[in-house]
């Protein structure tokens, strides 16, 4: 099996121009997936039967709070390998999540709070789901602000991977803590659409929602990992090509 | 058309959720590309720096 | 068998003077081979020994505490009744509050007279001497406060009896946090005003913390078992030993790269 393909993604000038090369082979099917994902959600979609039409937010909140927690992972896995076998280019993948996660943590929370007020009749809710994307948040945010106070780029590299993984192996354990503190104050019924499965016609538009925002990240991570292997680069006859372009 | 709109109700908690997400989508879409058009910008300036260094 | 007097005194002796050159030199010189419990236990001491020599430092993370105490009746309602229901919330609150205040201080002096660089190159394990630091400051910051929160327990109408399980959750509650605060302090090493960064890294992961001792101090104000959260607690603690040195010392190597 010839694994040169695999020891080439280290090489930044070779991951540039393959990140050129593949951004719209996820953009476009993300673009697809999405729109699909949406006509099937908001309008062939059957309303639920308890909440009515405004369960259909659930195919903006979920595809949003997936985001938030896998791109998190992503950020943690790639900063560990750049860490543990010093590789700048997985830093730079590190470095492009973090402000997509970000965003997307907040738009789960926004969107999970517009569903908590006809739902629940309260904008916010200690629920365990909406209190560890908030703390998510939190762990973002940290992780940006400490890239961001460190001047030498490797130092921010490498230390924002500390943290970076010390917050992953966190993550579930912080899950773990909420949700044994909300049941012990017996908070209302976390939302659920109360059907115990989703009938196709609801399921299949959530799915696409999912797969699509994922395509989306994906795209959206070549974009932004060229401008951090760039800036990443010093020396370096193939920028110049590049850059001239 | 208008019980699309309407949205059973709940127009005014649906169409918001979903503006702020495709709020988020898009400054997603614009930043990357911003970060990298800076970092193109940056990159030239640096090999500039280096050419006159020589 | 003699005890290495010499190295001890040499090792106090270099304490003498913190902020001259060298001191951390002679550290490292004085014990050769001395093995990584005899450099974690050396650095214990020098931490306790320099700490002492600024006592007054020492108070402030509990007068802090008292304030914070202090400031929720005022803000909500002298009776003790109602206070008695926040008070494990108070508490916790002002226990992190407190320990993150003294946080700062874990690495900064020795960060600026070259010390840790010392226990870095000084081919001692940095893992151990970082666990000998984040001790030091739990003896210095988690336990007076753990030794305080009865004090402050009462004056939020707590009964007596409670006391013990109070004291006991907030001693483990503090392990734990100076274990997670080492960490974000290793990483904000060299950050200039890094107060704001250092509470936002470490909140967040002290979150369980925060949510078990609570929990733990108010089964204790009901006079309820407080077996479960409490062992919560001490699982957290026994992992923060396991784990958080290694991820300062790493931290610490990265920052003084």
């Amino acid at each position: 099996m010839n694994w040169s393909w695999f020891h080439r993604l280290a090489s930044p000038p070779h991951v540039y121009a393959l990140a050129a090369r593949l951004t719209p082979w996820f953009a476009w099917p993300a673009a697809v997936a999405i729109i699909a994902g949406l006509w099937g959600g908001l309008v062939l979609a059957p309303p639920d039967y308890q909440q009515g039409d405004g369960f259909r937010i659930i195919y903006v909140h979920a595809p949003s709070a997936w985001m938030s927690l896998m791109v998190y992972v992503t950020m943690a896995v790639s900063a560990a390998v750049g860490l543990v076998w010093r590789i700048k280019v997985a830093h730079a993948v590190a470095a492009s999540c973090a402000p997509i996660g970000a965003s997307f943590t907040f738009a789960a929370l926004v969107t999970g709070a517009l569903w908590g007020q006809p739902m629940w009749g309260t904008y916010w809710q200690w629920d365990p789901r909406l209190t560890s994307e908030l703390v998510l948040l939190f762990l973002y945010l940290g992780y940006m602000g400490l890239r961001a106070g460190i001047e030498d780029p490797q130092r921010a590299d490498r230390a924002s991977a500390v943290l970076a993984v010390v917050g992953v192996v966190n993550v579930p354990i912080i899950h773990y803590s909420v949700t044994w503190w909300n049941s012990l104050h017996q908070a209302p019924s976390v939302m659920r659409l109360a059907k115990p499965a989703m009938p196709l016609a609801m399921l299949l538009p959530l799915l696409l929602m999912l797969l699509g925002f994922t395509l989306f990240f994906v795209a959206l991570l070549l974009v932004r990992l060229r401008g951090e292997v760039l800036a990443r680069e010093r020396a370096a006859s193939w920028i110049r090509e590049v850059v001239s372009a | 058309m208008r019980a699309f709109f309407d949205m059973g109700g709940y127009a005014a908690f649906v169409w918001p959720a979903y503006a702020v997400t495709l709020a988020v989508v898009l400054l997603n879409i614009f930043w990357a590309y911003r970060a990298l058009e800076r970092s193109r910008t940056e990159a030239r300036r640096r090999l500039q720096v280096q050419g006159e260094r020589r | 068998m003699s005890r290495p007097e010499g190295t001890v005194a040499q090792a106090f002796r270099a304490v003498g003077e913190p902020t001259a050159p060298g001191t951390a030199a002679g550290f490292a010189v004085s014990m050769p081979r001395a093995g990584a419990l005899e450099a974690a236990r050396l650095a214990l001491l020098r931490d306790l020994q320099l700490a002492f020599r600024k006592r007054g430092q020492l108070v402030q993370p509990l007068a802090f505490f008292a304030m914070v105490t202090l400031l929720f009746p005022l803000a909500i309602s002298p009776e003790l009744a109602r206070l008695r229901e926040l008070a494990p919330g108070v508490l916790w609150v002002g226990a992190l509050l407190g320990s993150l205040l003294a946080l700062e201080f874990l690495f900064r002096d020795d960060a600026h007279d070259g010390t840790l660089e010392q226990y870095a190159l000084s081919g001692q394990s940095l893992t151990a001497l970082m666990f000998a630091k984040t001790f030091a400051h739990w003896l210095l910051t988690g336990l007076p406060l753990a030794l305080m929160a009865p004090i402050a327990a009462l004056s939020l109408g707590v009964a007596t009896a409670a006391l013990p399980g109070i004291l006991l959750s907030v001693a483990v509650g503090t392990v734990a946090l100076s274990l997670i605060g080492s960490i974000g302090a290793a990483l904000t090493l060299g950050i200039k005003r890094s107060g704001a960064l250092l509470s936002l890294l470490t909140l967040p992961l002290s979150l369980p913390v925060l949510i078990f001792g609570a929990r733990a101090t108010q089964l204790a104000i009901h006079g309820e078992s407080l077996l479960a959260p409490l062992e919560l607690l001490a699982a957290l603690a026994v992992l923060g030993i396991t784990l958080a040195p290694l991820a300062s010392a790493a931290a610490v190597r990265i920052s003084l790269e």
